[in-house]
Formats: structure tokens, sequence, C-alpha cells
């Protein structure tokens, strides 16, 4: 079983866990003798807390900074705690532990009473699924085991706590220093009718691995072995599993039968989640990374818009309209926030107009993603209700994201867009994705590129950015966000013909590498490639005379002559259009498509 | 249908072989750092399951610091020869012909030579992106503190008031030319249920986790087996002493705890007994307080 602690700063958590550790024989005699070196608090051999505190940097302030796992067992249950922070600042470190945690214990200081920081944690606890709380009145020694203490500090945290509909809620006196109903129960506190803390957490009941959940299985990745076998490798987030059973695969929308399950060496007649399981299908679907397989009758909502819930980690704030990142199940897309609906304020639970997010406040929010996910409520389902937000450019972490609703309106898209069946023999598709400055050569790549696909059998499209700003983007300027968009616009088509098992060749100049990156991050199959002139050069070609124009100041926002190229940092292909011949330049790039697709 | 529950040990099995196929997934070229010990040997059987009926897709790299016991290498060479898993092995031979050991230079600086800068060196000579170890949080304080996906900067250092926030199983993989990620697929398994699931799974270990009598170097409340010559103390003492090795290192550091358990029940019954650390007898962890995490800052596993 899996708990946290919780709590405001000195509330007294890492004492009790030290105490829970100590007095159930899970700290060792070397251990505790290195902690003996240290000094004695209050008359106590040893300080129960110094077990936990790992950091230097926490030993030295005195402070929890990080989650730290700590393991015990009694004969019967083995637990894992993980000992969350108390400091504000490191709300998102409580936030890390409490996502896998089914119980959660909250600390609360008796002589204090309930403080921001344990509202803040009950608060995370629940939105995070925890059901079952255990409020622990820590320090009772130093009021005097005083029950009319103890019945206030219930009384208003009942109050505070009613809007959340909490399985079971239990209270506890305790004294952690001194081991009042720690693990034994107090002879201090005869009014306590209840049980001590450890019993507590050997008999709460957790509702877990419910078999009749919904059946879902994220795909983590293709195992091939010999001529035939072709698996998909997965753990199973929710509901159970059988061969023969009838599964739909998405985002494909096709359906297929289970044929085997495997686990290592054997075979399973039935699997459940959180099983590891690689199954195979009698249908031979080209599923891959990302997709998931799910019950044909309950399928999650491919949705490209929902609402969540955002906790929010980074010292960066949240913005409206800004490309981020988003990882769901084993999937990436590019997401950004369209509307802040409100931010609640922890101390009442209400909800308050707000425009932007900072760290460690929780908002809702309406998410959109440029592709669908494959969404469940979190209430329903932890797995496929959760993700999380990360920076395309620093690779931070920055939120975590709890799905409240998928938007209905988008659960037809599936539909709209069923892919075609592949047909035997067909390639699989890929984004060829040309970009250079203006007059660098690409177009001339992409066209000879695009005859010597078509001499070969293969299935092909050029998308051009002059040709698309002419008609799908006729509507767009030239600032950033509006390059932006016209790039995501393309990638959007470029998509929809690999899924037809058509290469897509786009040339466009594609400046901002945070855009190709984003829609790189987002694609199976994606290969950059770079066409490399210098700027000179380009200039002194000049095949449509903008170069002179921009010179001219009549063109304004000119990429490579007043607005940046971010030439890519790994291309897949390079052509230097100075220094190598058109046929040399054509080849490279060739030989890395048919490389990729065959 | 109700409701199914899985073992405990089935419940980290299932874990850890999540985690195995994100690193394999999500990184261009992982390599699971193999030492030979009790946790590598869960960790090949974890990797064989994750990925069977295919072979395992990354290699194994030992870094070997040429004081690790013999039968620590025979072990190796046997088990990956068999299983037909790819390994490299890399040893600082710079380090070594200038003379580095223990005993010249202490245990912390031998082992900044030949494991932090060997592993170092050999991760960016092979490109690696994601180092898997086998490292588990009850091991160490500063252990406990690791997320599952840990990042490391272009210097493979560690930065422990930083880390990225760990949500779910929704692991951040991404990262830059030149860094990496270390990657814990065992965090969550204690001692005890690493030699649980060895006898469960019936895995082989090297035989020095087994009792019987050896011939020791007796210093202090230590027990050294005695492999590569090295220095003696005017005090040390030789004996035959019944005795095993509890975790595996170098032969000079690693020091054995008396015993009778000749088994995997053995051990495992000694283990729900016994009252003192795993790392103990590792002298390098206690050279001075915190000296895990400074080593771990720098890069050490
Ligand atoms: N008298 C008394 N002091 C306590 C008790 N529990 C914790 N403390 C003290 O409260 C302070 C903060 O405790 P600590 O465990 O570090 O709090 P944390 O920040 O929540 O981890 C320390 O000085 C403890 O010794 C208790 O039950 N009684």
């Amino acid at each position: 079983m899996r708990f946290l602690t919780a709590g405001s700063v000195d509330d007294g958590k890492s004492t009790l866990i030290g105490r829970l550790l100590h007095d159930s024989g899970g700290v060792y005699e070397d251990e505790l003798a290195s902690l003996q070196k240290l000094p004695s608090v209050n008359g106590f051999k040893f300080d129960p807390s110094h077990i936990t505190d790992g950091l230097k940097a926490e030993r030295e302030q005195g402070i929890t900074i990080d989650v730290a796992y700590r393991y015990f067992s009694t004969p019967r249950r083995k637990f894992i705690i993980a000992d969350t922070p108390g400091h504000e600042q490191y709300t998102r470190n409580m936030v890390t532990g409490a996502s896998n945690a089914d119980v959660a214990v909250l600390l609360v200081d008796a002589r204090k009473g309930i403080l921001i920081q344990t509202r803040r944690h009950a608060y995370i606890a629940w939105l995070l699924g925890i059901r079952n709380i255990i409020v622990a009145v820590n320090k009772m020694d130093l009021v005097g085991f005083d029950p009319e203490v103890f019945a206030r500090i219930r009384q208003s945290f009942m109050e505070f706590a009613s809007p959340m509909q909490l399985q079971e809620i239990e209270f506890i006196p305790i004294s952690a220093l001194e081991g009042d109903n720690v693990i034994a129960p107090s002879g201090k506190m005869p009014w306590y009718e209840g049980r001590p803390l450890l019993e507590t957490l050997e008999s709460i009941q957790i509702h877990e691995n419910d078999s009749s959940a919904t059946f879902r299985f994220p795909v983590q990745m293709v195992i091939r072995s010999g001529q035939d076998f072709r698996g998909y490798a997965g753990t199973i987030a929710s509901g159970d599993l059988r061969p023969n059973a009838e599964v739909l695969a998405l985002p494909s929308g096709r359906q297929a039968i289970i044929d085997r399950i495997l686990n290592y060496k054997e075979d399973l007649d039935h699997a459940f989640a959180p099983m590891s399981v690689i199954v195979s299908l009698r249908q031979h679907l080209d599923l891959g990374r990302g997709d998931m397989l799910c019950d044909p009758r309950r399928a999650p909502a491919p949705s490209k818009r929902f609402r969540a819930k955002l906790i929010w980690m980074s010292t960066l704030p949240m913005k409206v309209n800004e490309p981020y990142l988003l990882r769901h199940t084993t999937q990436m897309a590019c997401m950004s926030v369209v509307k802040l609906l409100h931010k609640i304020n922890l101390d009442t639970l209400s909800q308050i107009q707000a425009d932007s997010l900072q760290c460690n406040e929780i908002g809702e929010a309406e998410i959109e993603t440029h592709k669908p996910i494959l969404c469940d409520p979190y209430t329903v389902n932890k797995t496929c209700g959760s993700f999380i937000v990360v920076h395309p450019i620093s690779n931070a972490t920055l939120a975590a994201g709890i799905i409240s609703d998928p938007l209905a309106e988008d659960t037809a898209l599936l539909s709209a867009f069923p892919a075609p069946a592949a047909r035997n023999g067909d390639s699989q598709g890929i984004i060829v994705w040309i970009t250079g400055l203006s007059g660098s050569g690409k177009t001339t790549i992409c066209k000879a590129v695009h005859t010597e696909l078509l001499a070969r059998g293969i299935r092909v499209e050029m998308l051009d950015g002059d040709i698309i700003r002419k008609h799908l983007s006729r509507d767009l300027g030239f600032s950033k966000a509006e390059r932006d968009e016209n790039i995501r616009r393309i990638g959007f088509v470029a998509h929809l013909l690999t899924r037809n098992g058509v290469v897509a060749l786009v040339s466009a100049i594609s400046p901002y590498r945070a855009v190709r990156d984003e829609i790189r991050a987002t694609m199976g199959r994606f290969l950059e490639v770079f066409v490399n002139a210098p700027l000179e050069v380009c200039e002194r070609r000049d095949p449509k005379g903008l170069y002179k124009r921009a010179r001219a100041g009549e063109v304004r926002g000119f990429t490579g002559i007043d607005d940046p190229y971010e030439p890519p940092l790994s291309p897949g292909v390079e052509c230097r259009t100075d220094l190598e011949s058109e046929k040399e330049s054509v080849d490279k790039v060739l030989m890395a498509i048919l490389k990729a697709i065959q | 249908m109700g409701n199914h529950n899985l073992s405990h040990l089935d419940a980290l099995e299932a874990e850890s072989i999540y985690i195995l196929r994100e690193a394999a997934a999500e990184f261009s070229r992982p390599a699971l750092l193999y030492s030979i010990g009790k946790d590598s040997s869960v960790m090949l059987r974890l990797a064989q399951k994750s990925f069977y009926p295919a072979p395992i897709p990354f290699p194994f790299l030992h870094i070997d610091t040429t004081y690790k016991f013999r039968e620590m290498i025979e072990f190796r060479d046997r088990t990956c020869s068999e299983l037909g898993v790819k390994l490299i092995v890399h040893t600082n031979h710079e380090a070594i012909a200038m003379g580095a050991n223990p005993f010249r230079l202490g245990p912390s600086k031998c082992c900044a030579l030949l494991k932090t800068k060997a592993l170092l060196d050999s991760l960016s000579q092979n490109g690696i992106d994601a180092a898997i170890g086998g490292a588990r949080r009850d091991e160490e304080k500063s252990r406990a503190k690791e997320r599952i996906f840990s990042f490391r900067d272009a210097f493979g250092q560690w930065d422990p008031k930083n880390q990225r926030p760990e949500l779910w199983n929704l692991y951040n993989s991404r990262i830059d030319k030149g860094q990496s990620v270390r990657v814990f697929p065992l965090s969550n398994w204690t001692e005890l249920d690493v030699w649980e699931y060895i006898r469960r799974e019936e895995i082989p270990v090297v035989p020095l986790y087994f009792a019987k009598e050896r011939e020791v170097v007796v210093r202090g409340d230590k027990l050294i087996i005695p492999e590569h010559g090295g220095e003696r103390l005017s005090s040390d003492r030789t004996e035959v002493i019944r005795c095993r090795m509890r975790s595996l290192g170098c032969s000079h550091c690693s020091g054995a705890i008396r015993s009778e358990a000749d088994s995997i029940s053995r051990i495992i019954d000694e283990l729900k007994a016994i009252r003192r650390s795993e790392r103990e007898n590792r002298l390098i962890d206690h050279d001075q307080e915190g000296s895990m995490e400074l080593k771990k800052r720098e890069g050490y596993f």
C-alpha cells in the first residue's frame, strides 16, 4: 500500500515517519548509530526525523525539499511511504508524491490547527483521486492531550472538506515524538476510542484494480520476432482481457480480435490491470506507440479540446495560447491553453477569475491539442485522464493535468476522419519536412525527389509553402504567430496524408525551430531536411527578387533579413546546396526516405 | 467480475517492465548498467521479460574497475554469452596505469576515477542517452529521493534540489543533445523483494552471496576477502570464517558478513531477522556524512 504524508512545515511529518519506521523495526542498527551522533531533541535519545531527511541541503536547512520514499512492512502489509515537503514552494514535490498514493496521512499541529498548507494538501490529495484521508492531529503532548483541542480541529477540517466527497476521513490524536497512538494505543488519551495509526493503515480497504472497469491498453511499443510475430507491449491501464476478446484500436477506429496474451514464456488466458503484457491480434493492424486498444462498446472520446485542472509547477507562469507539449499515456502532442476558466482559492475552495497561473496554483482550463487525445475523465480512469505539460524548448515539466471533461463537440472527430484500411503492399507514409532560407533550393530538391518517388511507384504529395499560402492559409500574414499557425496547418494536412500511406513532401521556409520541433514531436514518422546555403548565396540567387525588395524595405519581416531563421539542431539530412551538386542533394534525401519507408 | 489483485512481487514486476519499455521506446541509445550483483541479475530477468520473444534491445555496460572479484567476472561473461546480450566493458585504463587503487588514493578518490569517471566517459563515448541502473530507493537516504527517470545535465551531474516533478507514470524523457537520463526500474523494490523474486524466478546469482568457509582478512569489525593483494595493516588477522557477501563491489571495499545462509531461502530468513543495513559494509558510503549524495551529484550511480 502506498501512502503519503503531508501537512505544513514542522507539523511533524518526518518525525512521524521516523517513529513509524523505528517502532516497526524498519531502521537498521547502523543507521540508528549514525543518527545518534546527531544532537538529541527534547531529551529523547534521537530525533526520528533525521531518518528521512536524506539530502544534505535538507539537513542543513532543517526542512524537507523533495519527496523521500521509505519502505517498511508489518506482518499484515507492505508499505511505501512518500514523505512529501510542507513548504509551499515545494508543493510540486508534494504533488509528485500524491500522484501514486492510495492514502494520505495529513498532519496537523495540535497547537496551530488547520493551516493553509493543510488545506492545500487535502485538496490536492483529493484532486489526485485519493479518497482515503487520515488526519493525524500531532503534538498532542504539547496541548496536554486535551480532547477539546482534538474535537475543534476535527470540526474545522470537516467544514472545510465537506465539498470534497471523501470516502473515509479518520481523525487520530497522536504524538509523533513520543509515539502515542502511532503503533500502540496511548495510555495518555483514554478518551480516544479509535485505533492507532498503524492499525488504521493496515486495515484500510483500497478500491483498486476493479476489473469491471472499462478495458484500456495504451500501446507502449511494438515487439517483432521472427517472420510473423508482431505483438504490442503495454501495461493494462484498466479492466481485463482474454484471448478472443474483441477490441477497438484507436485512433484508427479498426476492430480486431485478441489472439494471444503473452507474459514472458507463458501465454495467459486472463490478464488485468496493472499487468504488463504483450498482446497479438488476429488481424494485421499497423499499430504503434501512442495508439490504444480498448473496449469497443465503451471507447474513450478522442478529443482535441477538453477541460482539465492544471496544477502549475513551474516558476514560468502559464500563458494562454503559448505552445506547450502534452504527454498523455504513451503519446506526445502539441497543446495550448485556450482559456483559463478560473483558478481555485485554496483557502475557501472558491473559484476566482484569472488569466494566468503562477507556480503552485491550481486552475481549470480549456486545453486544445493539435491531434486527438484518447481521454477519459480522471475520476473514471486515472491513466487516461492524466497528463503532464512539458516546455517545448527547456523540456521542463510545467504542470500536472487532470482531465475533467472531454468537450462533446469533438467526439465526432474520429468518425469524421476514419482512417482508410491499409492495402497490402502499401508503403507507410512519412512527413519529409524541407526547411531552409528562401532561395536555398528547397523547391528544386522537393520537385526532383517527387519525380524520383513517383518513378518508383510510391504515393507522394507535395505541400509547397508558397502554394499553401495562396489557398489554405490565405488569411495569414507573416507575424510569428501567423507563421506558426501556417506551419501547423501544413503539418495537419501532411499528417492526414501520411495516414493514407502517402509520403508528404513539405517545402516551406518554416523559420522557427520550436514549431518544427512541435510537429516532429507529435508525428510518428518525420524526416527533417535542412537545405542549407549561406544567406549571401541565397541573396545572390534571389530567384523571386524578394531579397532585393526586402533590402529596399518594401517587404518587412523577411526571413534572413529582418526576421530570424533558426536552423535545425540535428536534421535528418542536410544539403549544402552551395557546395554539392543538385543530384548529390537529391540522392541523399531520396535514400533517407526510402530507408525510412521500406 | 470482481476484483483481482496482483501479488506484491507481481505488481513490482509489472511496474519495472513498464519502466524498462519506456526507456527502450523513448531513447535512441539506452544501455543497461550491469554490475553483476543481485539487483543486476533481477534487472536482467526483467529486461528479458519486457521484450520476449524479441531479444533485449539494448546493450549491457559494465564498468570494470579491475578490482572486482574473479567470481563476478566469470559470472558476467558466462551469463552474457549464454543469453546472447551485447556486453560493453569499460575500464579507466589510464588511471589504472597511473596506479589508481584504493590504498593509495583512498576509496573516495579511487571510486571517482574508476567508477564515476569511467562511467561518464563510457556513456559519452557510446553516445548513451539513457543509462538504466539497478539502484533501489531503500538502499540509502539520498537514493530515497531519486526520481525513476532522473535527469542528468551535459556533465552527467544530478541536481537534487531541482528535480523534474514526476507524476503518475508519465515520465518526461525529453532531453537535449549531450544530456542524459538515468532510469531506475527497481526504485520501489526492497532488498527483501529482490531476494524473494530471485527465489521465485530461480535467477542465478554470483556464488559469493552464499555462505561458506572463506579465508578472510579481519580488520576491526570488517571481514575482507583478499583477492587483489593489497596492503595489510599490522593489526590485520587472517582467519577462516563462514561468511557471505551481502552487497557486491570491489574486493577491497566490500566487506563480507558472518553468515550461515547458504541458500536463497536461508538468505531470506536471515534478512528478515537482520538488524543492519545492506550497504554498511561498503566502505565508500561512509567516507563522510552525505557522501553518497555527493558522489551521485557528480555522476556516480
Ligand atoms: N512535542 C512534540 N514535538 C514534535 C512532535 N512531532 C514533531 N515534533 C517536533 O516538531 C518539529 C518539526 O518536526 P518535523 O518532523 O521536522 O516536521 P516536518 O517539517 O513536518 O517534517 C521538530 O522539532 C520535532 O521534534 C510531537 O508529537 N510532539
